[in-house]
């Protein structure tokens, strides 16, 4: 069962084709990684998908539900949860008023969803190093701290679907490392699914189990990650290693 | 039929002749477009009564201050609420030197109301350089406030509250020999203060057509549309800004002149807040940076108003409450403007235009076979 | 030295009210970088509504509440009906827009409440304070628009820090995209900016004429006045209105107790210039933090 199916999906910004009849199936519990080099298209596809920009054809369906369209407010109510390019860290607040923020989505979401992080004390077990600078603002965060305190913003809301844009971005290799072990650590404890969006194959596909690859709003192919690891030849060709 | 094109070369078209060469140069154009209005402005003047000579008059300072405003605001983007304050500089300076028993001749008067208005837009443009958007308006807008005060405060000079003033030249002996031959009217000091409008409308006009083609013209455009671009092209942000600002001021410096003699009066109730938003409004309802709309938009706010009002008193409201009508209309047509046509009556027609031009070069175009 | 303590009483009362004046132009300007040149019109037409509840013989504190709702009321309607249409597209047009109405509601007013002068009554005392031999410029209606925008101070600032609105509002303001993707409805938030901002204008609006004579421009130098103040204290600052109002305030009340009264409003202009020129962000605008 797919909890987000993207069918021929299209965007258009002006006479630019950002996304051209796009289909990925971003299937319950795992982790697909759409890939692609710069200007690819993929973040757009997660801003299409999260109601920011709206599409020109093309459904987005999520848990059944048609969401093609719909308000970018709703989203988190529907149990979906995203990570913004540039990480979306709101740096005039503080750490705790991020993260209360993030609960204000887990309002309508139903009690029995599998959560790992419901209150703000799991948020602060989770990341110890948010619990100790809670008060302080939130631009005082280093390049991974701001990373563990956007994904933890994003699962107080509790959601189903958790989408990440380039969360490696500026960060050391061995913080890159951390953050990727903890999202497949949460996918494989509690069942959550994740869109990842990354521009660090090598590192993404580590830890996904499916890999899509765009490129000028295409998507060039769709595999699991194994094989996009193991096959030199499509490595090479749009991967970059 | 051959339609292999290499064979099908048609003829280089005829050069221009000696007369369109002359009507393309812009200093031509200008001056026959300036003639034209002196001409309609005449022909008006004379064949209406001294009511509406009246209105023409106040018509003529309205549409020099305009033209000032729009090419600031449309052509420079910076925006402007005080204007009504530079007006009343002109207008001060024009009064003081009516005020001696044998005044200098009147263009000298004028020239003096613009220099002066020049120095405060100089002043004020150095401030306003440096300024944006609301910071602007808002700054404008202290200035308007504050500049009444002036007045207010060395009352010696300018009489305070009730003003100075203004006796109306005598029109000199050729002008009514002039009138009397084009009309058989009289020439009373009022035709001749219209007629004086008129003449300064026109030479204002004539100015303003050739900045707008101008380097000058271009380098604000550039400045309003793409800084970064403009200053890396070695356009002096500052300087550009400060030249419009004075450029602007002076024209304001020459309506405040007008409009002293059109009023006889030269007082801070005159120059108010409200009268800087009516300029406003007059450019915004023409279309910022068009000098066209600034001819419009004058006379929208010059012929509206006292219509209004009259209708106003005819539905039995009070002559306040009728007074007030206009204020409450061009208020609700600023903001109806904004809302459905932000480029004003030229900016909405310009729009319509290329529009229309665009589609029909589309089907016009043969489409290619193969 | 009795007149030194009078100007500076004076100061502090006047510059309160403009604080609160500035504060309605600050709370607009944090959510949706307009400045809002109505909002002068808006207090003064919302203080005609209030004078006419207090001549059918309703109490002040009604005719006061009154005043705050219809600010509320009228904040909102405008947000919704003009500025939304226009968010986005080009700043001229939102600053053009709220001249318009600035135009429209003045007239309106003068339309149907008249352009005279009409007295607005305290509900406390007018008579200074007598302290030993000194005649105190302070009076119990002082006293009152002092403690009045002190609670309106508090207030929002409970608003702000303590409450999930506030924490959405503030949210809002400072990055609109991230907040909608967090779920927070930020076009409901911005016409309730609006309403606050609509509603602690009818305050000063009041306070100003409270004790005073009203009519149709008598907001005229309070808009100049809050605008300035907010430059000072920086346009994005609740706490720089607040600071910059009671600066103005004192300021004013220097020149006009020791140089001129009539030289009040070039004094301020000088003062804003002075700002713009030194510090164009103000004393207090929110550190530029970086994002990433």
């Amino acid at each position: 069962m797919s909890v987000l199916e993207i069918k021929n999906l299209t965007t258009t910004y002006g006479p630019v084709k950002a996304l051209d009849s796009v289909d990925v199936a971003v299937e319950t519990g795992q982790i697909t990684a759409v890939l692609g080099a710069n200007g690819a298209g993929k973040t757009s596809l997660l801003r299409t998908v999260s109601g920011l920009v709206k599409p020109t054809a093309g459904t987005i369906t999520l848990d059944g539900t048609d969401i093609t369209g719909k308000p970018t407010e709703s989203m988190v109510h529907r149990g979906m949860a995203h990570v913004p390019e540039g990480r979306g860290v709101i740096a005039e607040l503080t750490i705790e008023e991020n993260l209360r923020l993030g609960m204000r989505g887990a309002a309508k979401r139903p009690t029995d969803t599998p959560a790992p992080v419901r209150t703000l004390d799991d948020a602060y077990q989770l990341f110890p190093v948010l619990g100790d600078r809670r008060n302080a603002q939130a631009h005082t965060l280093s390049g991974g701290e701001r990373q563990m305190l956007v994904i933890a913003r994003a699962l107080l809301a509790r959601p189903t679907l958790l989408l990440l844009d380039e969360p490696s971005l500026g960060l050391a290799p061995r913080i890159v490392a951390q953050i990727f072990n903890l999202v497949r650590a949460l996918v494989n404890d509690s069942g959550l699914t994740v869109l990842l969006v990354e521009q660090n194959a090598r590192s993404a596909l580590s830890i996904a189990h499916t890999g899509v690859v765009l490129n000028l709003g295409k998507v060039v192919v769709t595999e699991s990650a194994e094989v996009l690891q193991n096959d030199a030849t499509l490595r090479h060709s749009y991967l970059g290693f | 039929m051959s339609t292999d094109i290499t064979t099908a070369v048609p003829a280089p078209p005829a050069g221009p002749s000696a007369m369109q060469r002359l009507l393309g140069l812009n200093l031509v154009r200008s001056l026959l477009v300036s003639l034209g209005v002196l001409v309609v402005g005449v022909l008006l003047l004379e064949s209406t009564d001294a009511y509406t000579n009246t209105q023409l008059s106040s018509l003529t300072y309205f549409t020099i201050a305009a033209i000032g405003l729009t090419a600031l605001t449309g052509l420079n983007g910076q925006i402007s609420l005080g204007h009504g304050a530079l007006m009343a500089v002109g207008a001060y300076t024009t009064a003081l030197m009516l005020d001696t028993d044998s005044p200098l001749p009147f263009p000298v008067i004028a020239l003096a109301a613009i220099v002066m208005t020049s120095l405060v837009g100089f002043v004020v443009g150095i401030g306003a350089a440096r300024l944006h958007g609301p910071y602007l308006a808002g700054a404008t807008l202290a200035f308007a406030v504050a500049l009444p005060s002036v007045a207010l405060y060395f009352k010696g000079t300018f009489n305070g509250e009730a003003g100075l003033t203004v006796i109306s030249p005598r029109p000199p002996e050729w002008f009514v020999s002039f009138i009397d031959a084009v009309s058989g009217e009289f020439a009373t000091s009022s035709k001749y203060v219209a007629y004086l409008g008129l003449f300064c409308l026109v030479i204002a006009l004539f100015f303003a057509l050739n900045l707008g083609r101008s380097k000058i013209g271009r380098h604000w455009r550039a400045v309003r549309d793409q800084e970064v671009a403009a200053e890396i092209a070695g356009i002096n942000l500052g300087r550009t800004r400060v030249q419009a600002f004075v450029i602007s001021a002076a024209y304001a410096g020459l309506a405040g002149a007008v409009m002293a003699m059109v009023v006889r009066l030269a007082a801070p109730t005159v120059f108010t807040l409200v009268l800087s938003l009516s300029l406003l409004t007059a450019v915004v309802i023409g279309g910022l940076g068009s000098i066209t709309g600034a001819f419009i938009g004058s006379a929208v706010l010059v012929f509206l108003p006292p219509l209004v009002t009259d209708l106003s008193t005819d539905a039995k409201l009070s002559d306040t409450q009728a007074a007030q009508m206009s204020p409450l209309i061009y208020g609700i047509v600023l903001v109806l403007v904004m809302l459905l046509a932000p480029g004003g009556v030229m900016g909405t027609l310009s729009m319509a235009w290329r529009r229309r031009r665009a589609r029909r070069q589309l089907t016009a175009t043969p489409t290619k076979k193969g | 030295m009795q007149h030194f303590i009078n100007v500076l009483l004076n100061g502090i009362t006047q510059g309160i009210v403009i604080a609160a004046f500035a504060l309605a132009l600050v709370l607009i300007f944090r959510s949706t970088r307009i400045v809002n040149f109505a909002q002068g019109s808006q207090a003064m037409f919302t203080t005609y509504i209030a004078l006419t509840l207090m001549n059918n013989d309703f109490p002040y504190w009604v005719a006061f509440l009154g005043a705050l709702a219809a600010g509320f009321i009228i904040g909102a309607v405008l947000e919704r009906v003009v500025i939304r249409p226009l968010e986005g597209g080009m700043e001229l047009n939102i600053v053009i827009a709220t001249l318009g109405l600035y135009v429209a509601i003045q007239a309106l007013a003068a339309i149907l409440f008249g352009s005279d002068y009409k007295s607005f009554s305290s509900p406390v005392g007018v008579q200074g304070f007598q302290v030993g031999d000194l005649n105190l410029a302070l009076t119990p209606t002082s006293i009152f628009v002092i403690c009045t925008v002190g609670v309106v101070v508090v207030g929002l600032t409970l608003l702000f820090q303590k409450t999930q609105l506030g924490l959405t509002m503030r949210a809002a303001a400072f990055d609109g995209e991230v907040s909608r993707i967090l779920g927070v409805r930020v076009s409901h938030l911005l016409t309730f900016g609006w309403a606050l901002a609509g509603l602690v204008g009818s305050v000063a609006g009041i306070l100003v004429a409270t004790g005073s004579f009203i009519y149709p421009s008598y907001m005229e130098s309070l808009i100049a006045f809050g605008f300035i103040a907010a430059v000072i204290g920086g346009l994005d600052s609740p706490i720089g209105a607040v600071v910059g109002g009671l600066i103005l305030g004192i300021v004013n009340s220097l020149v006009s107790g020791y140089l001129a009264p009539g030289l009040v409003t070039i004094g301020a202009f000088v003062v804003l210039i002075a700002v713009l020129l030194l510090k164009p962000g103000g004393l207090f605008s929110s550190t530029q933090a970086r994002r990433v």
